[in-house]
C-alpha cells in the first residue's frame, strides 16, 4: 500500500511551488467574461487607460458632450458559426451594440460597422450578413452612420468579425450604473436563461444533437424605456447578461456595489429543451449567454411595478423577482436552491469546460 | 424534464432526510465514491439536509483529478509536437502539469482540440491523413468502453494516423486502497453509478464481504444520493454490510456485457499510478500489444518521465477522505480554481472545487 504522505507535510512550509495561475500569454478563458477577463482589465488595461469615466466599469461610458449628456459603447463579434437559429453575426451586433446602451439607460441613435474579413470569405454570406444588420439596424430605429473594411490573409481570420460603436441620448434625470445597488433591492430578470449559448453550441459542428433551441437575440431598448418609464426613477442598474451569463453579471454589480445578492433558483426560468442541452454537456445555464434578455436592480416600493410593466412588453413576458440586495459579505453572490439549502454561485475561473463523465 | 425533475424534487429529498434522522442513533461516516456525486452534493447542500452525526467524505472518483502529473507533462510534450493535433475532453485542459497545462501549451501554437466522445478524434484523423492525432483516454470504467471502441475502430479501418494516451483507473483497487488504511473511517459507500452501469456491482459484492462494508451503488441526482444515504445508514444500524442498487433504473447486476467485451479485447489491466496517491497494483488499463501501433507512449517514443508532485497539496489525504477540503491551509488562499495546486481543485467533480464553488463562506 503506497505511504500515506501526512507525515511529509508540514503546513508551516505551505508555499505555492508553480504558480501556473500566473498566466504570460493569452488563453482562451480570458475572453469568457468570468474570473480571468475580470484580471486582464484589473491587470493590463485599467492601470493605463484609468479615468473616471472607465472606472465605473458600465458597458457603456456616459459623456457630457455641450451639454448634452451622451452614452458611448463598443463591442465586436467573432461568433461561430455566422449563421444560428434565431439570428447571425449581423444582427447580434446590432443587438449587442444596442442593449449595451439601453443597459445605461440611453436611447440608441447611431452606431459604426467594422468589419474584419478573411481572404476568400465567400461575398454572397457577407452580403446577407450586411442585409440582416440592416434590417436589425431599422428594427431597432438606429441607423449606421460610419464604417471600415479590413482583409486579413487566409488562415488569420474566421471568416468575418465585426467591430460596432454605437451612440445614443440619454434620457434627462436616469443615472443607471452597477455601483448603485442598495440593500433591500429586488433583482429583476426578464426572461428564460441560457437561449443563446445552448443553440450556439448546438449549432457547432462536432456536436451533433438536434433540438429546436432558438437564440434570443433581440434588441431590448423598448422594454428598457417601458421599464424605466413605469419606474419613478427607482431602477438602480441594468445588465444584459452576456458572455459569463447571469452569474458574471449578478457578480459584477455585487461588486460593485459592495452588497451581496441572494436569487432564488425556483425563480430562474430555464426552458426545458435548454436545460436538457445543458445537462448533456455538463454546463450550468447561470453561466451560458443571454443575447435579449437583462437582469436590473429595482427599489423594493416599485419593484412590482416595474415587473408588471416588463411582462406587458413582448421581451419581458416571462419576467419575475428572482432575488434581492442584501448587506454584508460584498461582492459575494448566493443561491437559495429548490433543497432550501444555499449555495454560492461564483464566477467560472475560465471557460466553463464540458466534464468528462 | 423526465427522470431529471422527479429526482431533484424537494418535497421527496426532505422526506428522505427526514427518514434518515429518524433511522440514526449515532454517527456515521459515509464516502461518496465518485466525483459526479460530489458535485450534486455540494450543489444542492445535501450536506445541510442531513442530520448532523451523518458525514460525507469524498472519494477518488474524479478522473481528472488522480490522473498523474508526469502523464499531463506528457500530454503537453506531445501537443506540442510538429505535425500533432491532440484531442481531450475539456476538463482534462486545464489540469496543471509541472509548467503549464493544454490551455497554455495552446496559447503557445499547440493544436488542441476539445471533443466530445473519441469518435470525434477518429473523424479528425481521418479527415487529416498528414497529422498524427492524439486523443487523451482519461477516466474509469465509465469511459474505457467508448476509449476501447475509437482503437478497435482505428484498427478495424487502418486509421493509422491516430493513437491514445491511456490513463484509465479502475474503482474496485481504490476502494480496497481506503479500506485497508488503518487510518480508514468510511463505514459506508456510495457505489459509483456510471461506473457500475458498464461493470455491474459483482465487484462491490467481494469488496462488502472481505470489509463488512455496506456499499449502495446510486446514481447522480440529489433524491439518489438521499436515497442511497437512507439506504446505507439503515443497514449500518442493521449491523448489515450488503451491496445493494439504488440506481436500479440503469443499473444491472451483470452490468453491459458488450462494453465490457470491448474493453477487455482492447485494454489490459496494469498497476497505475494515481496522483497524489501513488501507484495502487492492478488498478488501471493499459493497450493490449495488438494495439501498441495505436499507443501514443509507443508512437511518440517516451521516456517514462519522474515528476515530483507539489509536496504542500494534501489531495492524497482528501482523495483518500481522510481530510476535507477545507482543513487543507492553502485552501481558497494559495490554492483556487485560478491557480491550482493540486488537481482536486481543477474539474468541476474534484472535490476542492466543489468545495470552493459552493461552500467556502459555510
Amino acid at each position: 500500500m503506497p505511504e500515506i504522505l501526512e507525515a511529509l507535510i508540514d503546513p508551516a512550509s505551505f508555499v505555492c511551488p508553480t504558480p501556473i495561475g500566473v498566466l504570460d500569454r493569452i488563453v482562451l478563458g480570458h475572453g469568457s467574461g468570468g474570473r480571468l477577463s475580470a484580471n486582464l482589465l484589473r491587470d493590463v488595461f485599467l492601470p493605463v487607460f484609468s479615468n473616471p469615466v472607465l472606472d465605473r466599469l458600465d458597458d457603456q461610458a456616459v459623456l457630457d458632450i455641450g451639454g448634452a449628456q451622451l452614452a458611448f459603447t463598443t463591442d465586436s463579434f467573432v461568433v461561430k458559426p455566422l449563421f444560428f437559429p434565431g439570428g447571425d453575426i449581423g444582427s447580434l451586433a446590432v443587438h449587442g451594440t444596442v442593449n449595451d446602451l439601453a443597459m445605461g439607460g440611453a436611447t440608441p441613435l447611431y452606431m459604426s460597422a467594422a468589419f474584419i474579413i478573411e481572404e476568400g470569405f465567400p461575398l454572397e454570406t457577407l452580403g446577407r450578413v450586411a442585409f440582416s444588420m440592416a434590417e436589425a439596424a431599422n428594427a431597432a430605429g438606429v441607423t449606421i452612420v460610419t464604417g471600415d473594411t479590413k482583409v486579413v490573409e487566409r488562415g488569420k481570420g474566421d471568416g468575418v468579425f465585426i467591430n460596432t460603436t454605437g451612440i445614443g441620448i440619454m434620457r434627462p434625470g436616469v443615472r443607471l450604473s452597477a455601483s448603485q445597488a442598495r440593500p433591500g433591492d429586488r433583482v429583476l430578470l426578464s426572461g428564460s436563461i441560457g437561449d443563446h449559448g445552448t443553440a450556439i453550441m448546438a449549432s457547432r459542428e462536432g456536436l451533433e444533437f438536434e433540438t429546436t433551441i432558438v437564440s434570443d437575440s433581440a434588441p431590448l431598448h423598448r422594454l428598457v424605456a417601458d421599464m424605466l418609464a413605469a419606474s419613478n426613477n427607482s431602477v438602480r442598474c441594468m445588465r444584459d447578461p452576456t458572455r459569463g451569463g447571469l452569474s458574471s453579471s449578478l457578480n459584477e454589480i455585487a461588486e460593485a456595489s459592495g452588497v451581496s445578492i441572494e436569487i432564488e433558483e425556483k425563480k430562474i426560468l430555464v426552458h426545458g429543451e435548454v436545460r436538457g442541452a445543458c445537462e448533456l454537456l455538463g454546463l450550468d445555464p447561470l453561466y451560458v449567454a443571454n443575447e435579449g434578455k437583462l437582469v436590473a436592480i429595482v427599489a423594493p416600493e416599485c419593484a412590482d411595478a416595474v415587473l408588471e410593466a416588463m411582462r406587458r412588453n413582448v421581451r419581458g413576458e416571462e419576467a419575475a423577482i428572482i432575488g434581492t440586495v442584501q448587506r454584508g459579505h460584498a461582492g459575494l453572490v448566493t443561491m437559495r436552491t429548490a433543497f432550501g439549502s444555499s449555495r454560492i454561485v461564483d464566477l467560472l475561473p475560465g471557460d466553463q469546460l464540458p466534464r468528462i463523465c | 424534464m423526465r427522470y431529471v425533475d422527479e429526482y431533484r424534487d424537494p418535497q421527496i429529498a426532505h422526506a428522505l432526510a427526514g427518514k434518515v434522522a429518524c433511522m440514526a442513533t449515532r454517527p456515521w461516516v459515509l464516502m461518496e465514491v465518485c466525483g459526479g456525486q460530489t458535485h450534486t452534493l455540494m450543489r444542492y447542500g445535501i450536506g445541510d439536509l442531513l442530520p448532523k452525526g451523518i458525514e460525507l467524505v469524498h472519494g477518488p472518483g474524479c478522473p481528472v483529478c488522480v490522473t498523474p502529473l508526469e502523464l499531463i507533462d506528457q500530454a503537453i510534450h506531445i501537443a506540442g509536437l510538429p505535425g500533432v493535433i491532440f484531442t481531450s475532453y475539456g476538463d482534462m485542459l486545464r489540469v496543471p502539469g509541472s509548467h503549464c497545462d493544454l490551455f497554455q501549451a495552446r496559447a503557445r501554437g499547440a493544436d488542441v482540440r476539445v471533443v466530445y466522445s473519441p469518435m470525434d478524434a477518429l473523424n479528425i484523423a481521418r479527415e487529416n491523413p498528414a497529422k498524427k492525432i492524439v486523443f487523451f483516454g482519461v477516466g474509469f470504467e465509465t469511459t474505457a468502453p467508448a476509449n476501447a471502441m475509437a482503437v478497435w475502430e482505428a484498427r478495424r479501418q487502418g486509421i493509422a494516423n491516430f493513437s491514445m494516451l491511456v490513463s484509465h483507473v479502475l474503482v474496485p483497487p481504490a476502494m480496497r486502497l481506503i479500506l485497508e488504511s488503518p487510518k480508514n473511517r468510511v463505514q459506508g459507500f456510495i457505489g459509483p453509478g456510471h461506473v457500475c452501469t458498464i461493470m455491474g456491482f459483482r465487484e462491490y459484492q467481494e469488496l462488502a464481504d472481505e470489509f463488512h462494508v455496506p456499499i449502495v451503488v446510486a446514481g447522480f441526482e440529489p433524491v439518489d444520493l438521499l436515497e442511497a444515504i437512507s439506504m446505507l445508514v439503515a443497514q449500518l444500524e442493521e449491523g448489515r454490510a450488503e451491496v445493494e442498487n439504488q440506481y436500479s433504473r440503469s443499473v444491472e447486476y451483470k452490468g453491459n456485457i458488450a462494453a465490457q467485451r470491448v474493453m477487455r479485447d482492447v485494454f489490459t489491466v496494469a498497476d497505475r499510478k494515481w496522483r497524489g496517491i501513488g501507484e495502487i497494483a492492478q488498478s488501471g488499463l493499459v493497450l493490449r500489444k495488438e494495439f501498441a501501433a495505436h499507443n501514443a507512449e509507443r508512437v511518440f517514443q517516451l521516456e517514462s518521465l519522474f515528476v515530483e508532485e507539489p509536496k504542500e497539496c494534501i489531495s492524497a489525504l482528501v482523495l483518500q477522505g481522510l481530510k476535507k477540503p477545507v482543513d487543507c491551509p492553502a485552501f481558497g488562499k494559495r490554492c483556487t480554481p485560478m491557480s491550482p495546486l493540486g488537481a482536486p481543485m481543477v474539474s468541476a467533480e474534484g472535490a476542492c472545487a466543489a468545495w470552493y464553488q459552493y461552500k467556502r463562506h459555510a
